[in-house]
């Protein structure tokens, strides 16, 4: 493949340099660790919480970046490292261009109107004791864009944006649902218009059917404002609907990633793999078809990752080499430049982890 | 002769505010080695129902039978309840990090569990069996493991150790509380295989509540959708996801972002639950109902047969033929619905009722 | 029109039956349940009444025409100069040792201590929350510095300092304010302190940050409101404690100076002459015991009251909360959240008379 370039230089260099204009965000080789204090008077540090271990990603304009993993890959805190919410240990985080880690307060404070999140937790991300006209208010008064009945009248209307009625904004959150809380995250964080909404898992804690209401909400506000979205989700059909591009985390690494048709489709990284045949499909001829690739034993703890390829204790076909040498994030022979993944042996076209780790159900 | 057998069971708890019905009506039975998916989301009276069952629930006012075996649950005073629980029924909650003692060893807290119901037995017996069980739930090097705490396992490990501690009394029934809610979509999968692997070897009924349509069509045999604490539809797994009938499945069907429907907008059943004190008249669902017709605000529905095996029940005025999720009526549906205008939808509907035969023209 | 307000109008109509459950706020519903919690209520009772008659003392020594400070030796002592007891001569409890009406000071005595007990709670609490808050919310060197010096304050032996003040100024009703604040705000400091810490770590401040919002914004208007109920109680039982700090410190003689009148003093009095005259122990105690009891029973009904789990409110749905499915549509009934409540400090009690 003459166009492919050589497996060195790969690591180095940006996929797709000739669309800079259109990144909104880029993450590089991104680290975040939390020290682990030891007990004792003096409380030294024993070790390292390596949450996020080298990640780099892009974000576009308009786009939503879909960002999977499970407990303990670290999508949470590149989320909020990304937000400026957590110093970062190293790395970059730039922003329309200007690098925005790990600024000072008020640095940072213009990109907090372009930046935005909205949470897992309905229960927990609104104050139980102000009156929800005073939560959505609330960037108006941080940033001092409107006051008094200027900013009455912007909260109701984005009450009735998101679906609220406006006629409710003296309530307080605990008269709402779990489904009317996340929207009124949702009006909080669409406030001052930003261009960047990172949402953290935030339908996993509703119900289906008020989960689907709240997706179409989210992408009518894409389309209506030209939003972006690092969408973080652990539910993988959920990704698949709303992103344009995946990214797949696994113990503060990126496994694999790109545009999201090839990921799911076509994916390379035997923990995708394993990720998407674990899913759980509603539809029972589905099911009972499907060859679960069941993986050995749960994700080993972040304080002490497996040398090499973090994932090689548990992956089917691990080998020798995997357990040495931590693989590089590169384009597959045979992959669309947009598409990368980080395996030694990724897996091939036609290829079933299934039948390679011997464990099939029925 | 089914090993659980529900009729009729009702559940309220008065309040400051009024009265909540949590259960209105449900019934539902359970056959040896068969499993059966409760489905539903918040408010539907699921765990109410199952909590009653073992005698969990405090302050309720309940009526109706529960069958175990030949004695009737509800019947049962505390004491010989908690015979049951345990020994016949088990339990397997969502968050074992709560539901385990905190701060006893697992294995203590199995053998406790099998001692306090045989008192026969004796410390080294049932310290072996706890090993045995651990081992059987896929615990590697359970010997180690059964003198760890319960925070020192992971949370599929923790699951696992839970299941262990429902087994260990060989149980006739368990019931599973949305046991996987909680776990990484990997874990979740090592679970429920599991489950099924003994539930094989043993020959044990299973009772899975979830709001989670995957792990229905994964493991269930027969499926019972609750809304507001009915029944809304009761099939064979099969039919439940291919034939739904009434809306509800419907609607929970299509809010599911699928791979056939990447991309375009979700079809989100409009509205919310209904408050469980003040609930809508006639038939729970109609507010949020696309095909609701006169009848449905004033009638509740009762659950029917409508399939000619008469497994497949559905509470709902819609005609038999209705059930199935064919294209067209939906694509109407689906239009109608985004116009805005409800009374299109009852327009339908009522077009259906005065022609239940309908060939091919609104809904096959 | 977008099927997003299609959802809404749906979502609106169905809320029109919410309207009959009437959304209470926090404060409300507590309200509600210590209503009926009859100890509160006769707590409550008995501490207007109190307040009362502390007000209305002066009418009261009008009435009688005895005044606080009035020495009646002819009528209210015996020929051997002891007190004479209650209902002789007008005097409705008795006399002190050179025949004051006992009646009448003890009112005047509920004045000093009720004055006394609120203001210094009251400014022991602003302070005490400031300072709670400021060091557990900024953390670092800051949270180590406060900590340390609340730590210090109470371990500081109050009464010496009392007793070094009394001797360089003489006793006064501002030293004895004073003294008292001084001592209380480090508890209800440290546990202000406490609560901030844990309330930091709510997702809801995580939100405020994420918004640019600085640190004072977000712990007077996220944190602080959070913090009023635990702080209520507290207050409520710190008042008692500032009572009794005042009857002893004027039990020592290092309290308010004669000769206004202090359950305290009066008690101190009492010492010599409680063999001939067992009302002037009694009355004062009993006046002492009453306001202290009651503050710390209202103090425990509302606590209870705040704590939604003291109702046998069974809300269907509301069982744990799971972590992936949204509760019941039961809006209006649910309280919210209820603070974790520590135990009322314990404040190192003066010694018993």
């Amino acid at each position: 493949m003459s166009d492919m370039p050589p497996r060195g230089a790969a690591a180095a260099m940006p996929p797709e340099a000739a669309m800079e204009d259109d990144v909104l965000v880029r993450v590089d080789k991104l680290v975040k660790h939390f020290p682990v204090r030891g007990g004792g008077l003096i409380r030294r540090t024993v070790g390292q919480v390596q949450a996020v271990d080298g990640v780099s990603l892009v974000i576009r304009r308009g786009q939503t970046l879909g960002l999977v993993g499970e407990t303990g890959c670290g999508k949470s805190t590149l989320a909020r490292c990304i937000a400026g919410l957590i110093p970062v240990t190293s790395g970059t985080v730039t922003f329309e261009g200007r690098n925005i880690t790990n600024l000072s307060r008020g640095a940072m404070r213009p990109f907090r109107r372009e930046i935005q999140m909205i949470f897992q937790d309905p229960y927990g991300s609104l104050n139980p004791r102000r009156r929800v006209g005073a939560i959505i208010g609330d960037p108006f008064a941080v940033h001092k864009t409107a006051s008094g009945a200027k900013r009455k009248k912007a909260v109701q209307e984005l009450m009735e944006r998101v679906g609220l009625n406006p006629e409710h904004f003296n309530r307080f959150p605990a008269e709402f649902s779990g489904g009317q809380r996340q929207r009124i995250g949702v009006a909080r964080a669409l406030a001052l218009r930003p261009k960047l909404i990172i949402c953290d898992e935030p339908v996993s804690a509703l119900d289906v059917s008020i989960q689907a209401q709240v997706l179409n909400l989210l992408s009518d506000l894409q389309s209506d404002f030209g939003l972006s979205y690092l969408f973080i989700a652990h539910d993988l059909e959920v990704v698949r609907h709303v992103s344009n591009d995946v990214t797949v985390m696994y113990l503060g690494r990126v496994a694999e990633s790109g545009p999201k048709d090839q990921v799911y489709e076509t994916a390379r990284h035997p923990y995708t793999a394993a990720l998407l045949s674990a899913a759980p499909a509603a539809d029972p001829d589905a099911a009972a078809e499907r060859r679960r690739i069941i993986l050995t034993g749960d994700v080993p703890s972040p304080i002490n990752p497996p040398d090499g390829c973090r994932f090689h204790p548990r992956c089917p076909k691990a080998q020798e080499l995997c357990g040495q040498q931590e693989p590089v994030l590169e384009v597959k022979a045979g992959d669309p430049a947009t598409h990368q993944t980080a395996c030694h042996f990724p897996v091939e076209a036609g290829e079933s982890l299934a039948r390679v780790a011997g464990r099939e159900r029925r | 002769m089914s090993l659980l057998e529900v009729t009729d069971l009702r559940v309220s708890f008065p309040t400051a505010d009024g009265l909540v019905q949590a259960v209105r009506g449900v019934s539902f039975s359970v056959d040896n080695g068969r499993t059966i998916g409760i489905v539903g989301e918040s408010g539907s009276g699921k765990t109410v129902l199952t909590q009653t069952l073992l005698g969990l629930t405090q302050g309720g006012q309940v009526q109706g039978k529960a069958v175990f075996d030949g004695t009737d649950l509800l019947t049962l005073r505390p004491d010989q309840l908690r015979k049951v629980r345990g020994a016949e029924i088990a339990v397997i909650f969502q968050d074992p990090l709560t539901s385990m003692h905190p701060l006893y060893k697992v294995g203590w807290q199995i053998v406790e569990m099998i001692r306090s119901h045989d008192k026969s037995v004796s410390k080294k017996q049932a310290t072996a069996r706890a090993i045995d069980l651990l081992g059987r739930v896929g615990i590697p090097r359970p010997a180690e493991r059964v003198n760890d705490y319960p925070h020192q396992f992971s949370g599929g490990m923790r699951q696992r150790a839970m299941i262990a501690m429902a087994l260990s009394l060989s149980p006739k029934l368990i019931i599973a509380d949305e046991p996987t809610t909680a776990l990484d979509a990997t874990v979740q999968a090592q679970i429920l295989d599991l489950l099924l692997r003994l539930q094989q070897e043993s020959d044990t009924a299973l009772i899975m509540i979830t709001h989670d349509l995957g792990v229905v069509a994964d493991i269930a045999d027969d499926v019972m959708v609750m809304y507001a604490g009915r029944a809304a539809e009761k099939a064979g797994k099969h039919d439940i996801f291919y034939q739904p009938h009434h809306p509800y499945t419907k609607g929970l069907l299509e809010s599911i972002p699928n791979s056939s429907a990447a991309g375009e907008r979700l079809r989100p059943i409009t509205g919310q639950p209904p408050s469980l004190i003040q609930l809508p008249s006639g038939c729970a669902f109609h507010p949020r109902c696309a095909y609701v017709m006169d009848k449905c605000l004033t009638d509740q529905p009762r659950l029917a047969p409508v399939s000619d095996d008469g497994r497949h029940l559905s509470a709902c005025w819609l005609p038999a033929t209705a059930a199935g999720l064919a294209g067209e009526a939906e694509e109407l549906r689906r239009r109608a619905v985004e116009r805005g205008r409800n009374e299109a939808a009852m327009k339908i509907a009522e077009e259906i009722a005065k022609r239940p035969e309908s060939e091919g023209s609104v809904i096959a | 029109m977008s099927v997003t307000s299609l959802e809404f109008q749906a979502a609106s109509a169905e809320s029109a039956p919410e309207q009959a459950i009437e959304g209470r706020s926090q404060w409300q519903l507590t309200w509600r349940r210590l209503l009926h919690d009859k100890i509160a209520i006769a707590s409550i009772v008995v501490i207007l009444v109190m307040v009362i008659l502390a007000i209305t003392a002066p009418l009261f020594a009008s009435l009688y025409h005895h005044a606080p400070d009035q020495a009646f030796t002819n009528t209210g002592t015996t020929s051997t100069g002891a007190p004479v007891g209650p209902g002789t001569h007008g005097f409705l409890l008795g006399t002190d040792y050179i025949g004051r009406d006992l009646f009448i000071r003890i009112l005047y005595g509920a004045r000093i201590s009720l004055f006394v007990g609120i203001v210094t709670t009251a400014i022991a609490t602003v302070a005490g929350v400031s300072v709670g808050l400021v060091a557990g919310y900024f953390g670092g060197w800051v949270d180590t510095v406060l900590a340390r010096f609340i730590d210090t304050v109470l371990a500081f032996p109050f009464i010496v300092l009392a007793l070094a003040l009394a001797a360089i100024f003489s006793p006064s009703l501002t030293i004895v304010l004073g003294v008292i604040s001084f001592f209380s705000w480090a508890g209800i400091s440290r546990i202000v302190r406490g609560q901030t810490l844990s309330l930091k770590e709510k997702e809801y401040i995580e939100a405020a940050r994420s918004l640019g919002a600085g640190p004072w914004r977000i712990m007077f208007i996220d944190i602080l409101p959070n913090l009023l109920g635990p702080v209520l109680v507290l207050a409520t039982l710190y008042i008692p404690t500032a009572v009794i700090f005042e009857a002893t410190l004027s039990f020592l003689g290092i309290g308010i100076p004669e000769p206004t009148p202090s359950w305290g003093s009066i008690l101190a009095e009492a010492q010599n002459y409680y063999t001939v005259a067992w009302w002037y122990v009694v009355f004062p105690s009993i006046a002492l015991l009453v306001t202290t009891l009651a503050f710390n029973l209202l103090g425990d009904g509302i606590r209870d009251a705040m704590d939604p789990r003291t109702e046998r409110i069974f809300a269907a749905g509301s069982q744990r909360r799971r972590r992936r499915s949204a509760r019941a549509a039961v809006p209006a009934v649910a309280g919210g959240p209820s603070p974790e409540f520590p135990d009322p400090p314990r404040q190192p009690m003066p010694p018993a008379p």
